[in-house]
């Protein structure tokens, strides 16, 4: 009986143990309406979606400085802003790493970075780490595609830029191009969500 | 005066380039890591032995996975004359595993068994380790041909024996 009572109690430990470090499976889903927000842009303003009174939808995507996939993504990133903006489509790059956790993604570095590569859109620091949670993002880069409606800003996809972080001229499926190509046409996205691999948030 | 110190320092530098490549070179002549794509990875993550698997994803730019790896490997020492096998898969890109896998495999005296899954269409093949895996990674599978069980988290080394005594 001892013996069942100590097994039981290590199990317990375990399991305790083991799930300590599982991340939240939460956020948004297909359909779900995005929360806005006030964060602070590399310019020093304060940037909100509904600033953007003239906007279809947005592009927001969560990045860092440090990331190697974010990096591979960074001209890729510019490119849709340069193709979207002015269909309607806006680049919003949100950082959702703690500097703390992670010096090389500072508000900081974050201003040098966006000059050096001459970002046409917002970057922003997601103080607090609270607006990543509520997406549900779990790694740098992550995308969701948000189109505006009468009911508020209706994710319609999440996931991937395109199926190739390495080599931009391997590219054979452009995920958020193909999505926001139907949204402007009204027609439905026909794949919503992908999955790609990507660094960590760090919190 | 000062341009004769530019050409110096420059001499210096690309001195030291080719230094360093030399030396990568003969180190990666010694070190020898496959690369599979997915389809060719696959047949690995399944077993018809009695012996018990810990695949973990990890890349040489991902702190959170290199701050674990030393745990892995005593692990791995620790279970080495039983029914185990470890992997430790590596997403480093293609281009810097010359550069950067390979060099930290040396430096850190990596004991277990690497290999580079050279696969850049992850969405095709995440689900296929683990339907409910993110792709972030670290992230660590641990299978018998009976069970099979997915981490999406980092582990210590005691969390690690903790799961593999009682799988």
């Amino acid at each position: 009986m001892k013996k069942k009572i100590i097994y039981s109690l290590g199990l317990l430990l375990s399991i305790l143990l083991f799930t300590s470090n599982q991340p939240i499976a939460s956020g948004y889903g297909i359909g779900d309406i995005a929360t806005d927000f006030n964060l602070k842009n590399t310019d020093g303003k304060m940037v909100s979606l509904k600033d953007y009174k003239d906007a279809k939808g947005f592009i927001v995507i969560f990045t860092c400085n440090h990331c190697p996939y974010a990096i591979a993504y960074e001209d890729r990133i510019i490119a849709l802003d340069k193709k979207y903006k002015s269909k309607g489509y806006p680049v919003i790059a949100i950082n959702p790493n703690n500097p703390e956790k992670q010096p090389k993604d500072s508000y900081d570095l974050m201003q040098v970075r966006a000059k050096e590569k001459g970002f046409t859109f917002p970057y922003l620091l997601d103080e607090g780490q609270k607006i990543y949670p509520q997406y549900g993002a779990t790694k740098t880069p992550h995308v969701f595609v948000l189109e505006k409606t009468s009911k508020g800003n209706v994710i319609q996809y999440i996931g991937a830029i395109d199926d190739n972080y390495e080599e931009p001229k391997a590219v054979k499926v452009k995920y958020v191009e193909d999505a926001i190509d139907a949204l402007l046409k009204k027609k439905d996205v026909v794949v919503k969500t992908t999955k790609a691999i990507g660094c960590s948030i760090k919190v | 005066m000062k341009r004769i110190l530019h050409i110096i320092v420059l001499i210096n530098l690309i001195g030291c380039d080719f230094k360093n490549k030399k030396v990568s070179d003969e180190l990666s002549d010694k070190v020898d890591i496959p690369s599979y794509t997915f389809q060719e990875f696959a047949p690995m993550l399944q077993t018809k032995s009695d012996t018990l698997f810990v695949v973990n994803f990890w890349a040489t730019w991902c702190e959170p996975c290199i701050e674990e790896l030393p745990a892995f490997e005593a692990i791995n020492q620790e279970y080495k004359n039983q029914k185990f096998k470890m992997l430790l898969v590596s997403l480093d890109f293609n281009k810097q595993k010359e550069k950067k896998l390979i060099p930290f495999i040396i430096n850190h005296h990596l004991k277990a068994k690497v290999l580079h899954l050279n696969d850049p269409d992850a969405n095709a093949w995440i689900e296929k380790v683990d339907a409910n895996w993110s792709g972030s990674i670290p992230a660590t599978l641990v299978f018998t041909k009976n069970k099979r069980v997915f981490f999406e988290q980092s582990f210590t080394k005691e969390q690690l024996k903790n799961i593999i005594d009682n799988f």
